[in-house]
């Protein structure tokens, strides 16, 4: 019982030293809680069935942000990971008859093999170059997977895939966790040396290198990493839709995740997935108005970019938290003095 | 057989052509990935349409209403949506993204996804060894020539020309020389407009109009650009030609072929990057690439 008392008071100066002490880190909090606790509240299927695709393109749009935010390496055809991740995943599914735990991993080791093959051309592109050549992938791809309709469906896809829970409570559950788990792996991957070299070489590659660091190694680890995550959510969205179609290599697709990167911030990996749980549930809402839908959100991307150019969230943050001078840590923006150091905010 | 990839080789080629050179035209100048160049395309497409069959004019008055019409358009765009946002290089990719959506989705509002089509300025065909020729497609081709070479005498012979050159090739030292930077920026991207205009009244007698018709045409000419070297005009060209062909190729000879023409093309593209990673005419700067 002492023991336990000790654990409960330990939890709460954690939870009161460093979560509440500032806003953004109050907002995460409450973002994990809020998605664990809601099926307990209302079990509505169309809001389950949002929330799942909402966090299924969150990890989607994360791993986008791990490669193309982090490295620098402008990626256009995110969309390839996302098909390969779900054309694997279903062939296994329906052929082999592997079930979803077993597919979903297999299809993303696919993903990183894709990410290997497209890697290694394009190490040495840069920018705008990188930027239009991965375009040319997933299209490359949907072109092979509309020839061979025998294996990969054609136009119609795989369909006919096991679920991967039978409940939609069940389901919300596996997909969620899993979004948490994965996004939280890769926010500590760019939290770590890797992540810090990762960064570096998209601000300096040469003086990366000329520090001894292998940045071909690394960008090519990036690709993998990248390509791993946006599988698994490939092959999640291929069981929760039980179809795995060529709209998942489609040049909006990867459009779509550069926009919700964009959107959110990118560089911070929380940026991206806020976005997908701002503009997916949104575009949802326009459903009244289906025609004006595409376009409002056309819209509202416009404008924010013209008014937030380095994305939502980080002007955001920027807005309710300050960074001290002395120290750089981030302090909540009502504060006069530093938390930690007690230095004078102006 | 071979004739008809001739021909079909040469109406994509300069098609691509068109595009391409004023795509990279605006990226060469002031660093713009303006996806949304052929969303203008796709949007004159319309304009003339409308003119020639809505209203009944000529469609040689549509094509002369719907090209200074559209360049407005474009640079409308461009004062409200990307020049302020154009140090970002991120947000200028997505800001062009959302503008050809937007653009693509008011047509869809306006016109319906139906296929439309504009009758051809020349009817009537004469046959070579029994393959037909329409007098559209030599037109076309010809327009096609014309503009190309009218823009080359403007970038080579002109004061605007040479500033235009002079910005694409150091932005700074263009400015540092007294230049006005932003303003050739402007003008450029008013060109790179009006050529996408062009292209779409060349070419919209010979496909159907629809507003999704801006996709195939923007990857063709991403793969076109990448393939000759960004900011190369000659290459754009070369690129064009090559790739026009190559779709033509692909479609005539393999069964199953009009799904793999972009595949094979982009192939292409990709294996020349493997050999050339500036591109066939491209040059390597150390900076940037």
């Amino acid at each position: 019982m002492g023991m336990l008392g000790y654990y409960i008071r330990k939890f709460w100066m954690f939870v009161k030293n460093e979560v509440l002490v500032l806003p953004s880190r109050i907002m995460v909090f409450l973002f994990f809680l809020v998605l664990l606790l809601l099926p307990v509240f209302t079990q509505d299927p169309y809001l389950l069935r949002i929330l799942i695709l909402t966090s299924i393109f969150a990890i989607l749009a994360a791993s986008w942000d791990l490669l193309s935010g982090f490295t620098g390496q402008m990626n256009f055809g995110h969309a390839l990971f996302f098909g390969v991740g779900a054309y694997t995943a279903a062939l296994l599914n329906l052929h082999a008859h592997l079930p979803p735990w077993g597919s979903v991993p297999v299809g993303a080791l696919g993903a990183v093999l894709a990410g290997l093959i497209i890697g290694i051309p394009c190490l040495r592109l840069r920018g705008t170059y990188l930027a239009l050549t991965t375009l040319a992938f997933p299209i490359i791809l949907m072109g092979i997977v509309f020839t061979i309709p025998s294996i990969t469906g054609g136009e119609l896809g795989i369909s006919g895939l096991e679920r991967l829970a039978r409940s939609r409570v069940a389901n919300y559950y596996i997909t969620v966790v899993i979004m948490l788990v994965v996004c939280t792996i890769m926010w500590k991957i760019t939290n770590s040396n890797t992540g810090i070299i990762f960064h570096a070489i998209r601000e300096d590659e040469v003086a990366v290198r000329s520090s001894g660091i292998n940045t071909t190694r690394y960008k090519l680890l990036a690709f993998c990493l990248s390509g791993f995550f946006a599988g698994i959510a490939g092959g999640l969205y291929a069981h929760f839709m039980r179809i795995a179609g060529p709209s998942t290599l489609e040049v909006s697709m990867s459009f779509q995740v550069v926009i919700w990167a964009v959107f959110g911030g990118i560089v911070t990996i929380y940026g991206p997935i806020g976005a997908v749980f701002i503009l997916y549930p949104l575009l949802e809402f326009f459903r009244f108005w289906p025609e004006y839908r595409t376009l409002m959100f056309a819209i509202v991307i416009l404008l924010i970019l013209l008014y937030m150019p380095d994305g939502f969230f980080p002007w955001i943050r920027d807005k309710i938290e300050t960074e001290c001078p002395r120290c750089k840590i981030r302090n909540i923006a009502t504060r006069k003095t530093c938390r930690i150091c007690a230095a004078e905010i102006e | 057989m071979a004739l008809d990839i001739i021909i079909a080789g040469l109406i994509n080629g300069s098609t691509y052509a068109l595009l391409a050179i004023g795509f990279s035209l605006i990226f060469g100048v002031a660093r713009i990935v303006n996806i949304a160049h052929t969303a203008f395309y796709m949007v004159a497409s319309y304009c003339i349409f409308l003119i020639v069959q809505k209203f009944g004019y000529h469609p040689i008055v549509g094509m002369l209403v719907a090209v200074p019409l559209i360049t407005l358009l474009g640079l409308i765009c461009y004062k409200l949506f990307i020049d302020p946002i154009r140090e970002h290089e991120a947000a200028v990719l997505i800001g062009t993204i959302a503008l050809a959506i937007a653009i693509q989705e008011i047509m869809l509002l306006i016109f319906t996804g139906d296929y439309l089509s504009v009758p051809a300025l020349i009817q009537g065909y004469f046959t070579i060894f029994d393959v037909k020729v329409f007098y559209q497609q030599l037109l076309t081709f010809v327009v096609a020539l014309i503009i190309l070479g009218a823009l080359r005498l403007l970038l080579m012979n002109t004061k605007l020309g040479v500033a235009v050159r002079a910005t694409a090739n150091d932005r700074e030292v263009a400015n540092l020389m007294g230049i006005n930077e932003s303003r050739v920026a402007m003008i450029t991207m008013g060109i790179s407009v009006g050529l996408a205009a062009v292209t779409g009244a060349v070419v919209v007698p010979l496909t159907t109009i629809s507003p999704f018709m801006w996709m195939h045409p923007l990857i063709m000419m991403m793969a076109v650009v990448v393939l000759g070297g960004l900011g190369s005009i000659k290459g754009s060209f070369a690129g064009a030609y090559i790739l026009g062909f190559a779709e033509a190729l692909v479609v005539f000879l393999i069964p199953m072929g009009a799904f793999l023409k972009g595949s094979v093309a982009l192939s292409i593209m990709i294996l020349v990057l493997l050999i050339r990673p500036e591109g066939l005419f491209g040059i390597a700067f150390e900076e940037e690439r």
